[in-house]
């Protein structure tokens, strides 16, 4: 569990980039950070593994106030992933991974084959431990680096935009892994992102901040969408511009699912005529369930 | 077209290339002369720049510092240091190590402040220590321009080096000061010729060493460049893999 209370940073240039907050980050979940630029999201991240420290108020680990422990030693322990993946240019993939775990102290053949091992688990072949990072495209890099990020395999896992600089396609096939990762290591995940729907995509508890990192509302997606606290809130999920009201209509051939403005959101699938018949707005998104939830589910949403 | 010949003709008479003030003994001289200086002033420019590099802070003056290093004129210098320390290789020496040790200084730095931020940023938010990201990040990615910055030292100092025989029966410089003296302008040339020689030599050696010392993840291409059909990256590469494919591998 990570525990911000009444943190606050102001940078040397005067910014107030995070004020007075305080969130309680629960175990083996994901919380996702998001905002729009200058929103604090990356500094509240940064400063779990005090790449940034805090100018008054405290971060609790498990109890233990960070600001008490060494910053080497407590980043070695938590996993770190950032846009642009950030490897090592001169090293190959396999030593990329296996360099937290050598600073560590663990010697290099166990380090190496257990990071050959996490290239399976990131879903990467294993071909391409003998290269290096500029050989790869940027979705097989950014596996890397979640690839790194666990390979001390620490309770704590911080991403920082990783999927923003691929390109949608892979982006969505970079999210669904780790959503399939999230359920088979139940991490607790902290991510960062400006994009709405990737949050409510990956997030158990998402965090909407609005400039100077206070916090515009907190839940899980459904409990936002349902009930956006304010206009801001609602502007930023989209509800304000029907993007988010769905409903059905029937074009003959089949049912398809069009928001608000009358753009095709995607195609109604396995619902009998009775239920389709009903299920009109709000539309609350079955996204942790996927295509195998029960009932009808929309397919599609939002093709960015 | 005297002079060329007088040249060759003093190139050519063994009488010159044996004994303490022959050809090989005077260029071990300058070498050997050459490098002590770089040795020092490297020891003495290269941990200020890779402070300087991995900090950030003090550049302004170090750039001041170094600018007006360079514009000291070394001849100058050289008279200055040798009234107050009197004849000998100290004077020479000191002026040398003055001339070498801006552009390793600018090496040094500029190698560390070449490397993309984010990469050392993700070192350190991985958990290395600030001496392991100056030793296993920063260290390998800066050494091709701090190895620029001794090859422009070692110029410098190997061609300048002649002045050591200003004020010492020392190295190549004797050639030109003694030819100057008794007007023998075939050992004049012939000792400017060794000193060029020299200089060339050691540029290419230079060349070899910074070409050798890219880290080879740097050299390497990106898959794109499979394309551009040169021998060099085909030996390095393999074909890109597909994102779409790496799934069909991991199911």
């Amino acid at each position: 569990m990570i525990e911000f209370r009444s943190v606050t940073k102001r940078f040397p240039d005067g910014t107030l980039a995070v004020d007075d907050f305080s969130l309680v980050l629960p175990s083996h979940k994901t919380t996702v950070f998001v905002g729009t630029s200058g929103s604090g999201k990356t500094t509240l991240l940064r400063m779990i593994n005090r790449m940034v420290d805090p100018t008054s108020g405290c971060i609790e680990i498990d109890g233990a106030d960070i600001s008490t422990l060494d910053p080497v030693k407590l980043r070695r322990g938590i996993g770190y992933v950032m846009q642009n993946s950030g490897l090592l240019p001169h090293r190959k993939v396999v030593d990329n991974v296996a360099t937290v775990p050598m600073l560590r102290g663990m010697p290099k053949k166990k380090a190496r084959d257990e990071a050959l091992a996490l290239l399976d688990t990131v879903g990467l072949d294993r071909s391409l431990a003998g290269r290096y990072p500029s050989q790869l495209s940027g979705g097989q890099q950014q596996r890397v680096g979640v690839a790194r990020g666990l390979a001390v395999n620490p309770n704590i896992l911080l991403m920082d935009e990783p999927f923003g600089a691929v390109d949608p396609i892979v982006r969505a096939e970079l999210q669904q892994e780790l959503l399939r990762l999230q359920r088979e290591l139940g991490k607790t995940v902290v991510f960062v992102t400006h994009d709405i729907d990737e949050a409510f995509l990956l997030g158990d508890q998402v965090v909407i901040l609005r400039t100077g990192g206070k916090i515009a509302q907190i839940g899980s997606p459904a409990e936002i969408l349902a009930n956006p606290v304010d206009e801001f809130v609602s502007t930023f999920v989209g509800a304000d511009r029907g993007k988010r009201s769905l409903h059905v209509e029937n074009h003959g051939d089949g049912d398809v699912v069009v928001d608000e403005t009358g753009r095709l959101a995607g195609v109604l699938v396995g619902a009998p005529p009775s239920l389709a018949a009903a299920a009109t707005a709000p539309f609350e998104p079955e996204s942790k369930a996927g295509p195998q939830g029960s009932g009808a589910s929309a397919q599609g949403g939002d093709p960015r | 077209m005297i002079f060329l010949s007088e040249t060759l003709a003093w190139l050519g008479d063994p009488a010159h290339w044996v004994g303490a003030s022959g050809i090989p003994t005077r260029l071990a001289q300058h070498l050997l002369f050459t490098l002590v200086t770089l040795v020092v002033a490297g020891a003495i420019a290269v941990p200020i720049g890779f402070v300087i590099g991995h900090t950030g802070r003090g550049r302004s003056v170090a750039v001041a510092t170094a600018g007006a290093f360079r514009a000291i004129p070394t001849l100058g210098l050289l008279t200055l240091v040798a009234l107050w320390v009197g004849i000998g290789l100290n004077a020479p020496f000191v002026a040398l190590t003055v001339l070498a040790i801006p552009p390793i200084l600018a090496g040094a730095y500029t190698g560390f402040e070449a490397i993309d931020r984010k990469i050392i940023d993700a070192a350190r938010a991985v958990g290395m220590s600030e001496l392991q990201i100056l030793l296993k990040v920063e260290l390998p990615l800066g050494l091709p321009l701090l190895i620029g910055g001794l090859r422009s030292a070692t110029l410098q100092v190997v061609a300048t080096a002649t002045l050591a025989a200003y004020i010492a029966d020392f190295g190549l410089g004797r050639y030109l000061f003694e030819g100057l003296r008794i007007r023998d302008y075939g050992e004049m040339l012939g000792g400017s010729v060794l000193v060029i020689v020299l200089a060339i030599v050691l540029e290419g050696v230079f060349a070899l060493v910074q070409k050798l010392v890219v880290p080879r993840g740097v050299t390497a291409g990106r898959p794109t460049d499979i394309r551009d059909g040169s021998s060099r990256s085909r030996a390095v590469m393999e074909p890109a893999i597909e994102e779409g494919n790496i799934n069909v591998h991991s199911k």
